[in-house]
């Protein structure tokens, strides 16, 4: 009943960005690469992995923009992309901003409900109608 | 607002989103805000821009409901709508959710419940939909507060100064 189809904005560069995070190796990498560029071969080092199977995860993070090739022909070195992983994080954020956004407007609303049976009760003392609700324990 | 600690939206069991918020009222007069369209225009609008021109109704047992939004800036429409299972004031809302531009498959179960402590309302809506793949899917696209917490703190540990790498 929420208009969660706002998602539907979320572009195909967002599926990629969070699939290719989806992976704890690749996330690692990430964090490597965030401290300047490296080669594969660097890269393979630390994470006790072949280089191919590094590579493979270096082309899942290639394709979603998240890393790119440096100009050294030599050592193809990766270096980060930073742009991608923030619009996908500021795009959660906004997402859950958009929800709170309702509620807090629901909030005001319920206040001014509220609000405005005190003052209608307070016009009509004389209604027997009305029942004071007590809390049930 | 002081309520916004209490917002919180988590996958639940292998179908289904659960979102849980406390409202400071008593739960007749949020269950009136969730139910009554001329309420319900006023806050369910949708993003900074957006608004409800058409919210339609019918609270019972086999009744429909319609809601469709606006960008009144660039005229992008969306639209949703489904029956209601059930219908018991002000305890429980069950009803069906499709959007128009189906953007998971199949429809989804929405279910509400309004407890009341004390002058304040928690609701809990859980959102059942039709297999494990699509839930996780809309959870992946949109809307895990946790996940999108776990994304915050990943991004704070990639692009903080100082950092240590994950493994080394």
């Amino acid at each position: 009943m929420e208009p969660i189809g706002y998602a539907q904005s979320a572009s195909a560069q967002l599926n990629a960005t969070f699939a290719a995070l989806a992976d704890p190796t690749r996330r690692a990498i990430l964090a490597r690469l965030a401290k300047g560029e490296a080669s594969v071969a660097d890269l393979a080092g630390p994470f006790a992995m072949s280089q191919p199977a590094i590579s493979k995860h270096l082309k899942v993070l290639e394709r979603a923009g998240l890393i790119s090739r440096g100009r050294d022909a030599q050592r193809r070195p990766r270096r980060l992309e930073a742009r991608p992983l923030r619009d996908a994080t500021q795009w959660l954020e906004n997402y859950r901003q958009f929800w709170e956004a309702q509620f807090q407007r629901l909030d005001a609303l319920l206040l001014d409900l509220q609000t405005g049976e005190r003052k209608t009760n307070q016009k009509k003392p004389e209604t027997k109608k009305q029942k004071r609700v007590h809390a049930t324990r | 607002m002081k309520n916004s600690g209490t917002f919180n939206i988590t996958a639940h069991g292998d179908r289904e989103i659960l979102v849980t918020r406390v409202f400071d009222a008593p739960r007749r007069l949020v269950f009136d805000a969730y139910t009554k369209p001329e309420l319900v225009k006023k806050w369910l609008l949708g993003p900074e821009g957006w608004s409800m021109p058409v919210c339609e109704i019918d609270l019972r047992e086999g009744g429909k409901y319609r809601y469709f939004w606006r960008n009144d800036a660039d005229g992008q429409e969306m639209g949703m709508g489904g029956v209601y299972r059930e219908v018991v004031p002000p305890d429980r809302i069950v009803a069906m959710e499709e959007f128009d531009d189906a953007w998971y498959p199949g429809e989804a179960l929405d279910t509400i419940t309004l407890t009341e402590q004390e002058g304040k309302t928690t609701i809990r809506q859980t959102i059942l939909y039709n297999s494990r793949e699509t839930r996780d899917a809309v959870l992946k696209s949109s809307m895990q507060y946790g996940m999108a917490a776990s994304y915050d703190r990943l991004e704070g540990f990639l692009f903080s100064p100082g950092h240590e790498a994950l493994s080394a």
